[in-house]
């Protein structure tokens, strides 16, 4: 299982591109944290979701 | 007056407003920075939802400048974290530090802010650090590296004005980099008077969020904030202590 934003997900296996695809995330507006770490976008397809993960992915909201 | 341009970090404005885009609509949010006629705009960071299509991105007009924040940030390590994923995000190095770990008041906890300012100056942000306007606070974030200080008109979302009127006069005096009054700030004339005092600009978010018309009121806020700095720039009258002074002449008059 792959924490991903607080929830376990059964996603291990697939690309963070993969993920954020098929999740319908629009990557451009999207940053992604990797077990504490910043994941560059340039990672994006090249990074493995594996057991145990734990993802971020976070985008701008309106706030003062 | 032309010539007159706020700077921070380097980078140059001519507007002295710096817009909050929270609790309105996204839709609102090109009418109120064109009226506001603000150059910077604040955002949050939160985590992600597939289920809002709609990004603030793409209703943000080009060329405004994008101040996210650090809110939610209970630490300066959690504030740097936030800082972090908003640059990753790709929309520039300026970063508004608010860390705060009471619910009821929201008052920002200074000593984490001048930690978190220290970290992300290091890291290459314009920090500005949304502070409680103490002075040896302020002087430590000028230590720091921040870009400029942001003090607390009254508590975030209170739209109670200034409530700490006398203590942010003491940091426009003092200190040397550009005072921001955030937070509080409820009315035109509240945002006026901070620049009468010398503040280098307001930023307001709930002040409009709650008026009836937002893009009336940012229009107002762009006036009295524009009304305030041209005042402080021209140097206000003296103020009697005691008694009148007649604005006539005192000879002439129709008698004896």
């Amino acid at each position: 299982m792959v924490k991903i934003n607080g929830e376990e997900r059964p996603v291990q296996g697939q690309t963070v591109a993969d993920y954020l695809e098929k999740t319908g995330y629009c990557r451009t507006r999207v940053a992604v944290e990797k077990n504490g770490e910043i994941l560059p976008k340039a990672e994006y397809d090249s990074t493995v979701l594996e057991d145990g993960d734990v993802i971020e992915v976070v985008s701008f909201v309106g706030g003062g | 007056m032309k010539d007159d341009k706020l700077i921070i970090g380097g980078h140059e404005f001519h507007s002295r407003f710096i817009l909050g885009s929270g609790k309105y609509s996204l839709k609102l949010i090109e009418a109120a920075v064109k009226d506001a006629g603000a150059e910077i705009i604040t955002l949050a960071v939160r985590r992600a939802n597939t289920k809002e299509q709609e990004n603030i991105l793409d209703y943000i007009p080009e060329g405004v400048t994008l101040l996210p924040n650090t809110s939610g940030a209970r630490t300066a390590e959690e504030a740097v974290r936030i800082a972090c994923l908003a640059r990753e995000l790709g929309c520039g190095n300026f970063v508004k530090i608010e860390i705060m770990r009471d619910s009821k008041y929201l008052l920002p906890d200074n000593q984490e802010t001048v930690r978190a300012t220290e970290i992300l100056a290091e890291k290459g942000f314009v920090v500005l650090p949304y502070m409680y306007p103490d002075l040896y606070a302020a002087r430590d974030l000028v230590n720091a590296g921040a870009a400029a200080v942001m003090p607390l008109a009254s508590p975030i979302g209170s739209n109670k004005g200034l409530a700490t009127k006398d203590f942010i006069q003491i940091l426009v005096d003092e200190i040397d980099l550009p005072v921001i009054v955030d937070a509080g700030i409820g009315k035109p004339s509240q945002a006026c008077e901070a620049m009468e005092m010398g503040a280098a600009a307001i930023m307001a978010n709930t002040a409009l969020a709650t008026a009836g018309d937002l893009p009336l009121m940012a229009a107002a806020f762009r006036q009295a904030i524009e009304a305030g700095r041209k005042a402080y720039l021209s140097g206000l009258g003296r103020v009697l202590t005691r008694g009148g002074s007649a604005s006539d002449p005192l000879t002439g008059f129709l008698r004896d």
